[in-house]
C-alpha cells in the first residue's frame, strides 16, 4: 500500500478534530500541532510551579491555622498540577528535564502574572480570587482541547482551581468585613493585580501568531479576548459588591454589548515581562535555579538507586 | 472546660505533656512547609507539603485538646503566645537544613511519635486513647515515606551517603532531646497516662539504630549485647522554656501577621 500523501493526513486529521473527536498520543499530527502543544502545555506547566513561589512566601505567615493549611494545600496543589502538565506534554515526545532545563536558562516562557511582587498577605487573597479566576475560564477552554491528555489533565485542574477561587475569596472576604487596615490591604491588592490579570490571557488575537493555529486546530477553542471579557464580565460585579473599586474609571458596563468595557492593559508591559524583564523574574528563576541545584544530588542518588532495584528485579 | 480527666491526675502536669506534642507537631510542621515550592523533585515537594499539613494537623488536634481543658483556643496558642511560652523540644526548632537534614530529622521524629502514640493506646485516658488511633493512621504514612528516603539515600551515591552521614550525626543528639523528662512526669507515669520518657526513648533506639545501619548509616551509640548505649549528649532544655533563638525567629515569622490585627478575624 502506497504512503498517505501529507495532505491526505492532514486533511483526515482536520477532519477528525472538525467531528470534535481527541487527539491521542499515538495518532498521526502535524508537526506544527506537536510544537504548538509542547510550547502551550510546558508554559503552563512552568506556570504551575513558578506560581507556586509569590504565594508560597506567605505560607511561614499565614495567620492562624485554618489559613496556614489551606494556603499550604494550595502551593502542594499547584506542584501537582505542574507535575499532571509535564506529564501530559512528555506524551508529546519532550522530557521533563529538557523541558525544565528550558524554564531555569530563561529560553521557556511562563505565565506573566506571576513575575510581580506579593508585598502583602492580601495578595494571597486576591491571587487566589482573580488570578485563579481568570486561569479557571481559560483553563475550562483548554479542558475542551482537541487534544486527549491536555484536555483531561485540565478537567482535574479546574476542579482543584475552583477550591482556591473559593479559599481566595473567603480569604478576601475576612478582611473585608475586619479593620479599616485590612480593607486597605484588599484595596490596594486589587489595584496592583489588576492589569496583569487582564494580560493573563495574552495580547489580542490579531498580535499573536500561535493563536491563528491554535484556534484552527483546536487546541483552544476561543480568542485572547473571548476569554478576557468573559474574566471581566465575571469579575467586576464580585468585586463590587464587597465595596471594592477596580482601577480603571471606563469600566463601566455597556447595556448595547451586554459586556463591561474596560481598558486595554499595557501590551508593550506584558511583551517586556515575558521576555524575562518584568519586577520579579529575577527572583523567580533564582529561586528554581536554587531548588534545581540544591536538589541535584537527591535526582542523582534516586535514579541510582531506581537502576539498582531494576537490575535487582532483571537478575 | 469541656473535657475531663480522671481526679488523680495532675490537671497541670497532663496538660504541660499535652501542650509538649502540640509544640512538636505545629513547630516540625512549620519547617517541614519550608520545602514547599523549593524541593529537590516536584514529588517530595508535593511530599513533604503532605507531611507539613498533618504535622500542622495534629497540632491542631492537641491544642483542641488543651483548649478543652480550660487553656486558650489554638489560633492564640499558635499566633498569639510569647516564643518562650512553647514547649517544643529544640530538635524541632532547628533551621530546614539541606533535604539530608530533612530528611533525617522528619525520620527520626517520626519514629519517635510513633512510638509516643503507640504508647498512648494503651493510656488510662480515654481522650488520648482515641487521639492516639486517629493520628497513628497518617503517622504511619509519613514513617513509610520517610523510611523509604532514608533507605534510599543512605548508600545511593558517596555524596548521598556523606550527607546522610553527616546529618545523622547532626540530628542524632538533638532528636534524644524529644525525650526529655517533663515536670511532673512521674505523675503521670504513675496514673497510667503514658509511659515515661524514658520508656520511649529505649523503645526508638531499639527502632532508629538498625534501620540506620541497614542504610549504611552510623549512630553514635555502642551496642551491648540487649542494649543500646549512647555516647552523645542529648540537646534539651526545650521542654522547660530555654529555647534557642532559631524559634524566636520562626515564632515571630509566624505570628508576623496575626498579630497586625490580633482581635480582627483573617
Ligand atoms: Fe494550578
Ligand atoms: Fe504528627
Ligand atoms: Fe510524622
Amino acid at each position: 500500500m502506497p504512503e498517505k500523501s501529507y495532505e491526505a493526513r492532514l486533511a483526515e486529521f482536520e477532519a477528525r478534530i472538525n467531528r470534535g473527536e481527541k487527539i491521542e498520543p499515538g495518532d498521526w499530527m502535524p508537526d506544527e500541532y506537536r510544537k504548538n502543544l509542547i510550547r502551550m502545555i510546558s508554559q503552563h506547566a512552568h506556570s504551575e510551579i513558578v506560581g507556586q513561589l509569590p504565594e508560597g512566601k506567605w505560607i511561614p505567615h499565614a495567620p492562624g491555622f485554618r489559613r496556614k493549611l489551606t494556603l499550604i494545600a494550595k502551593v502542594q496543589d499547584e506542584a501537582g498540577h505542574g507535575q499532571l502538565l509535564y506529564r501530559a506534554a512528555e506524551t508529546l515526545g519532550k522530557s521533563r528535564e529538557e523541558m525544565m532545563d528550558e524554564l531555569l536558562t530563561g529560553k521557556a516562557k511562563y505565565s506573566n502574572v506571576f513575575n510581580y511582587p506579593t508585598p502583602t498577605w492580601a495578595d494571597v487573597g486576591i491571587i487566589g480570587w482573580l488570578v485563579d479566576t481568570a486561569a479557571v475560564i481559560n483553563q475550562t477552554m483548554l479542558a475542551q482541547s482537541s487534544y486527549g491528555p491536555y484536555a483531561r489533565a485540565m478537567k482535574r485542574i479546574c476542579y482543584e482551581e475552583s477550591f482556591h477561587i473559593k479559599q481566595g475569596y473567603d480569604s478576601v472576604v475576612a478582611l473585608a468585613k475586619g479593620t479599616p487596615e485590612q480593607r486597605a490591604l484588599i484595596q490596594d491588592a486589587i489595584h496592583r493585580w489588576w492589569y496583569p490579570t487582564l494580560m493573563m490571557s495574552g495580547p489580542p488575537d490579531a498580535l499573536s501568531v500561535h493563536s491563528q493555529l491554535a484556534l484552527r486546530w483546536k487546541i483552544k477553542t476561543k480568542s485572547n479576548e473571548q476569554v478576557r471579557q468573559e474574566f471581566v464580565d465575571h469579575i467586576v460585579p464580585q468585586i463590587r459588591a464587597l465595596g471594592f473599586d477596580v482601577p480603571d474609571p471606563d469600566c463601566v458596563y455597556d447595556e448595547r454589548t451586554g459586556h463591561y468595557r474596560y481598558t486595554q492593559p499595557d501590551w508593550e508591559e506584558l511583551r517586556r515581562v515575558v521576555n524575562g524583564d518584568g519586577p520579579c523574574n529575577a527572583e523567580r528563576l533564582a529561586a528554581r535555579r536554587k531548588a534545581h541545584e540544591e536538589g541535584r544530588w537527591v535526582r542523582e542518588a534516586l535514579a541510582v538507586k531506581y537502576q539498582k532495584q531494576r537490575e535487582v528485579a532483571a537478575a | 472546660m469541656s473535657l475531663t480527666i480522671p481526679s488523680h491526675i495532675p490537671l497541670e502536669h497532663f496538660k504541660r505533656f499535652v501542650l509538649s506534642m502540640a509544640d512538636d507537631e505545629l513547630v516540625l510542621g512549620h519547617r517541614d512547609s519550608e520545602w514547599t515550592g523549593h524541593a529537590p523533585i516536584l514529588e517530595e515537594d508535593i511530599a513533604f507539603s503532605n507531611i507539613a499539613q498533618d504535622e500542622i494537623g495534629h497540632a491542631l488536634v492537641w491544642y483542641t485538646m488543651y483548649m478543652e481543658l480550660g487553656g486558650p483556643s489554638p489560633d492564640e496558642m499558635g499566633f498569639l503566645r510569647e516564643w518562650k511560652d512553647f514547649r517544643c523540644c529544640h530538635f524541632v526548632t532547628y533551621p530546614r537544613g539541606d533535604f539530608a537534614y530533612t530528611v533525617v530529622r522528619q525520620y527520626l521524629f517520626d519514629v519517635a511519635e510513633q512510638v509516643r502514640l503507640q504508647g498512648l493506646l494503651s493510656s488510662s485516658v480515654d481522650a488520648l486513647r482515641s487521639v492516639a488511633e486517629k493520628l497513628l493512621r497518617e503517622e504511619s504514612y509519613h514513617l513509610l515515606h520517610s523510611q523509604g528516603l532514608v533507605e534510599r539515600l543512605g548508600d545511593a551515591t558517596p555524596e548521598s551517603h556523606e550527607r546522610m552521614q553527616r546529618a545523622v550525626t547532626e540530628a542524632f543528639p538533638q532528636a534524644l532531646g524529644i525525650f526529655e523528662e517533663l515536670e511532673g512526669e512521674s505523675f503521670l507515669v504513675e496514673a497510667g497516662a503514658f509511659v515515661g520518657n524514658a520508656a520511649l526513648r529505649s523503645d526508638w533506639l531499639k527502632e532508629v539504630v538498625p534501620v540506620l545501619h541497614k542504610a549504611s548509616l552510623q549512630a553514635p551509640v555502642q551496642l551491648e549485647a540487649e542494649n543500646v548505649k549512647v555516647l552523645v549528649s542529648p540537646h534539651e532544655g526545650g521542654r522547660r522554656g530555654q529555647h534557642l533563638e532559631y524559634l524566636k525567629q520562626l515564632v515571630d515569622d509566624m505570628q508576623q501577621v496575626y498579630r497586625l490585627a490580633p482581635q480582627s478575624q483573617w
